[in-house]
Order: structure tokens, then C-alpha cells, then sequence
């Protein structure tokens, strides 16, 4: 690898260097436009409305002052709710917990399965599986509002995490299927001639070395799942809305005086678990992206 | 796999037997559930759906046939859904070609032994972690019509300057497609680097060798080399365009008007808010025909690819 950029770029003279500028060029003033967005909306958040409306866009404040952070926490107002983003926030983590765990062992189990218990007909069943990655969830709406109204988890949180999970099961099956088949089937024949049965392989000689596809799918759950809009906005009453769904309704509202300062706080407050997930293990993310999108 | 295990114990004790037969019942009792929600919460939805979109079904579902109504609505006296059709191949083919265009360049680049190329990689790619709301929101107040980049240009001195796409029929749909490529071209660029690093070396050395230039070599050589990356990235983009809903609604609502409607949030709107289901379903089931329609022929030639390899 390192031969071919060296091959690429190694020579100095005067054409390859103005190239070179060229590329650093392009890469920096990329990476602003990536990050002018983010920058905006804190110094917005931050910011006077009265220092909004006289300053500029990408200024900094006159005067820093934390006024729209408190109330776009605790007091902006969603409709008719006016108790900012503090409650759906927690709506949000009671319903990624629940659903990113159970998701994650069931997907676990099923991958381990599909990998090294393989009996007539798993394959197809896994394939079949696999579709529920790909269907734009528009098709299953319906049937599905009106199933959580039947069995009484309409407008719920239970609701919602009932749905993830029924949804996510398919992608978690398929990163921890990947993953299992990568390991050598004689260390599981191995196993079962010791008479270990099912459970206690998995245990034993599954689980320990599980850790990195555990931190892929955990985490490409709890951001799917964090940043879901469709299902919370179908699926949850007003009580237990999910930040995103308060959020779009926040910045959404036309009645009084827009504060955008307060818009700009609540979509922080909004986006900041996931971009914290993002910069603490970029790495495991990535895979899951490539893993769950291009594989899928 | 299980006969190798019973042959070693079919002379020990009968109730190891009996195990035996238990273990190879497990796994298959194990995986029940997972059957059992597959059944009914993929295919026996897209059933349901799919018989409520052949029924005159409107607040509440009904079960009676009636047809193909809703279908020959859709296509035939509902201008909004060519709106919203139109809509989608605007954004899909501008969001795919930006995002390519944009991730390869990027992806090129980074791939020229660059100083501190995993920082311009995490800043290229956070965007992907956030939400469509989270980003919406963004774009919403850059792109607001009086406070946002209009004034920002007119304070620097251009007073003529108007920049109000996000109220103007006409182009608020463009406005979406800006926040989706500052969203996703990171992961385009995500794709292409991994491409790229998989390339042999020694192609590229005996291009050089036989003195063709380094963009001649880029473009005859490694860019052809990458189609399989190409597929996949405009598979993947496709996807997201057919589903994009979240950033519809946070940006314009689907306005003004119904001017930037797409099939996902007329679905919504016609199922959720003005109590058609028949027709909302109709519309989702033209949708998920469509994502199957890329998805299918993509998957079948991917695995079989696999296949091909092992």
C-alpha cells in the first residue's frame, strides 16, 4: 500500500509539488464545508436572539450566554407541550436500551445459528430474512399501527421498542452471522465431540471472541435506532415521543417569536449521543455502515 | 455435521442419543421466533398492505376487494404523485451523481499519502452519525431566507444577493438535496477509500513505468477498476433517495405547497393525516416495488459474486 503512494507521490519536482497544494487544498476547504454546519449551529446556540438578528451567520458571539441551551432543555416549546427537550431526550434512551439489547442477543443467537448449526432450508430462511433490511418501511406501516393498537402498545414506548427490535433483528443477525462464519468450524466439531452442546459452545467458544461484532452492531443500533424519525412519528403518542420526532416538531413550530438559538441548542442536544458514539469508536462504526449497507 | 458426532456416540448410552436429537431440535426451536416475526412482521405485512391497497379502504381499513381504484388513481387523477414521482428522480439523480462525484474526488485525494488523513476522514464522515432531523434542523436555519446565507452575503457587501430556495417552489427541492450530500458524500468517500486501498500496486507502477501520466493513469486504469464500488454506492444511494422521508419533512414539510412532496411523505400524508389508507397503501406498495426492483438483481449478483469466489 505504502508502495503505491510512494510511487504516486514521491517525486519532487515543481509539478508534483504545485499537485500536492492542489490536494491540501481541496481536502481543507472540503473539510470546512463539512464542518461550517456544525460550527453555525453552535455559535447559534449560544448566541443572543438580539446578536442573531444584528450579527452574522458565522460570527462569533458578542456575548456567549447559555440561555437557549436551559430552555431549549427545559422550557422551549413542542405544540402545546412547553417542557423542552428533557423528556423525549429520556424517551429516547428508555427506548434505545431496551431495543439495542434485546436486538443485539437475539441477533447474536440467530447469527450463530445461520452459521454453525445450519440445517435444510436455514440458508433460504436467511436470505428471506435479509429482505427485511431493504423494504422501505412505508409498506409495513399501516398493518403494524394498527397491530400495536390490537395488542394494546399503540402510542407507546413499549411500542416503539417493540418495532426496532422486530426491525433491527434482521440487520444484527447479519453482522454476527458474517462475523461466525469467519470462525473455523473444526473448533466447533471439536467442541461437540467434548459434548458441549449448544448453549455451552456458544458460551464458551462463541462469546469470548464476539467482543468487536458486539461493539459493530451495538452501535449501528443505537444509532439507527437514536436517530429514527418514521417509526417515532407513526408509532408514539405525545407523551412518548422520541427527541427526533421533538425535534422536527420544535423547529417545525410557527406560533410566536422563532428563537433559532433554541433550535440550533435543541438539535445538539439532539445529535450529540451519536456523534459522541461516532468519535469515541469511529472505527466500529464505519464497519457497520459498510457492513449493514453494502452487504445487507 | 451432526452425523459426524452421532456416529461417535451411536455405541455409548441411548440417552445420549436422545440428546443428540434434542440438539439438532434446538437450534431450529431457537430460531423459531425470529421465523415467526419474519412471517408476519415483513411478509405478512407487505400482504396486508399490499390487500388494503386493493380495497376502498379510507379512516379505517376494510377488507372488501375493489380493485385496482386506488391504482389507477394514483397513476391517473393524482397530480401530487407525479410531483412527488418527479420529485424523486430529481433528487435521486443529483444527490447520486453529487455524492459520487464528491466521494471519489475526496477519496482520491486522501489516497495521496495525505498528513493527517484519518482527521479529515472523521471530519468527512460525522455527519453520517447524526440524525436527518439533527441535520435538517442545520440547513433550515443556514438556508433560512432572512436571517441565513442570504443576509450573510448581503452584509458582505453583494445587497442584490437572494437566496430563498427554501420558500420557492420551484427550488426547495434543491435545498434537499444539499443537506443530503452534506450528510452522505462522506460515506460515498468511506466506500471509495476502501476501494482504492484494495488495488494492486504494481498495476499502477507499470502504468508509470510505460510513462502514462498520473490523472491518465486514474482515470484509464484505477477509476474503470472500481465499478463494482460504483454499484454499490449508487444501489446504496438509490435506496436511501426512494426511502427519504425524515428530511422532507423537517426541512420544507413536503412544501411549499405539495412542491417538494416524495412518495415517502406522500404515503404519510395520505395515510396518516388525510385518512386515504387504500391510497397511502397503494403508494407504498408502488414504493417497496421499486426498492426491489434495484435490490434484487443487486443481491442476486452479489451473492452468486461470493459464490463465484469461494
Amino acid at each position: 500500500m505504502r508502495d503505491k503512494t510512494a510511487a504516486l507521490a514521491g517525486t519532487s519536482d515543481p509539478a508534483t509539488l504545485i499537485g500536492r497544494i492542489i490536494v491540501y487544498f481541496v481536502l481543507i476547504v472540503a473539510a470546512v464545508f463539512f464542518l461550517i454546519p456544525f460550527f453555525v449551529m453552535i455559535m447559534t446556540s449560544i448566541k443572543s436572539m438580539n446578536d442573531i438578528r444584528t450579527g452574522y451567520l458565522i460570527s462569533l458571539p458578542r456575548e456567549i450566554t447559555i440561555e437557549a441551551w436551559v430552555k431549549a432543555w427545559d422550557s422551549a416549546c413542542t405544540g402545546i407541550n412547553c417542557e423542552g427537550m428533557k423528556n423525549y431526550f429520556w424517551n429516547s434512551v428508555r427506548m434505545v436500551i431496551p431495543s439495542v439489547i434485546i436486538s443485539t442477543l437475539i441477533g447474536a443467537v440467530n447469527g450463530y445459528i445461520f452459521s454453525k448449526w445450519r440445517f435444510k432450508g436455514s440458508e433460504t430462511f436467511f436470505s428471506f430474512l435479509l429482505l427485511g433490511c431493504f423494504i422501505p418501511f412505508q409498506v409495513i406501516l399501516l398493518p403494524m399501527s394498527q397491530t400495536l393498537g390490537l395488542i394494546g402498545l399503540g402510542q407507546s414506548i413499549y411500542g416503539l421498542i417493540f418495532v426496532h427490535i422486530v426491525y433491527g433483528l434482521p440487520f444484527t443477525t447479519l453482522f454476527f452471522r458474517n462475523y461466525y462464519v469467519t470462525i473455523p468450524d473444526e473448533i466447533i466439531k471439536a467442541a461437540k465431540i467434548d459434548g458441549a452442546g449448544f448453549f455451552r459452545i456458544f458460551r464458551k467458544v462463541i462469546l469470548p471472541v464476539s467482543l468487536p461484532i458486539f461493539v459493530v452492531a451495538i452501535i449501528w443500533q443505537t444509532t439507527q435506532i437514536w436517530n429514527d424519525f418514521l417509526f417515532g412519528v407513526a408509532f408514539s403518542g405525545s407523551d412518548s415521543q422520541p427527541i427526533t420526532v421533538a425535534l422536527n416538531n420544535l423547529v417545525n413550530t410557527s406560533t410566536g417569536v422563532k428563537e433559532y438559538n433554541v433550535d440550533m441548542a435543541a438539535a445538539i442536544i439532539a445529535g450529540l449521543p451519536t456523534l459522541f458514539v461516532y468519535i469515541v469508536a469511529g472505527k466500529y462504526f464505519l464497519r457497520g455502515l459498510v457492513a449493514g449497507a453494502v452487504k445487507g | 455435521m451432526d452425523k459426524s458426532v452421532n456416529e461417535n456416540t451411536k455405541s455409548t448410552l441411548l440417552k445420549t442419543g436422545f440428546f443428540n436429537r434434542l440438539e439438532t431440535l434446538l437450534p431450529k426451536a431457537v430460531l423459531f421466533p425470529t421465523f415467526a416475526i419474519a412471517a408476519i412482521f415483513i411478509y405478512g405485512f407487505i400482504g396486508w398492505t399490499t390487500w388494503i391497497s386493493f380495497t376502498d379502504s379510507r379512516l379505517l381499513p376494510k377488507y372488501e376487494l375493489a380493485g385496482f381504484i386506488q391504482y389507477i388513481t394514483l397513476f391517473t387523477k393524482e397530480p401530487r404523485w407525479w410531483v412527488a414521482v418527479g420529485n424523486l428522480f430529481i433528487f435521486s439523480i443529483l444527490f447520486i451523481s453529487i455524492c459520487i462525484v464528491i466521494g471519489l474526488l475526496l477519496a482520491i485525494f486522501l489516497d495521496q499519502r495525505i498528513r493527517g488523513e484519518s482527521f479529515f476522514r472523521t471530519i468527512y464522515l460525522y455527519p453520517m452519525a447524526l440524525s436527518f432531523i439533527v441535520t435538517g434542523a442545520a440547513w433550515r436555519w443556514i438556508l433560512n431566507p432572512n436571517l441565513g446565507l442570504e443576509r450573510l452575503v448581503q452584509q458582505l457587501g453583494f445587497s442584490e444577493f437572494t437566496f430563498r430556495w427554501l420558500v420557492d417552489s420551484h427550488m426547495a427541492i434543491y435545498t434537499i438535496v444539499i443537506a443530503a450530500v452534506w450528510q452522505s458524500s462522506g460515506f460515498v468517500l468511506a466506500l471509495f477509500l476502501a476501494g482504492l486501498r484494495g488495488i494492486d500496486p504494481a498495476i499502477i507502477k507499470a502504468a508509470q513505468v510505460d510513462g502514462a501520466s498520473l490523472p491518465r493513469i486514474y482515470w484509464r486504469i484505477i477509476i474503470p477498476s472500481l465499478r463494482p464500488v460504483f454499484l454499490s454506492a449508487v444501489i446504496i444511494l438509490m435506496h436511501i433517495s426512494i426511502k427519504s422521508f425524515d428530511l422532507v419533512m423537517v426541512l420544507t414539510r413536503g412544501g411549499p405547497g405539495y412542491s417538494t412532496d416524495m412518495p415517502a411523505t406522500f404515503m404519510y400524508a395520505f395515510s396518516f393525516n388525510r385518512g386515504r389508507l387504500g391510497f397511502g397503501a397503494a403508494s407504498a406498495v408502488i414504493m417497496f416495488l421499486a426498492v426491489m426492483a434495484i435490490i434484487i438483481p443487486y443481491l442476486y449478483s452479489e451473492l452468486r459474486g461470493t459464490r463465484n469466489e469461494r
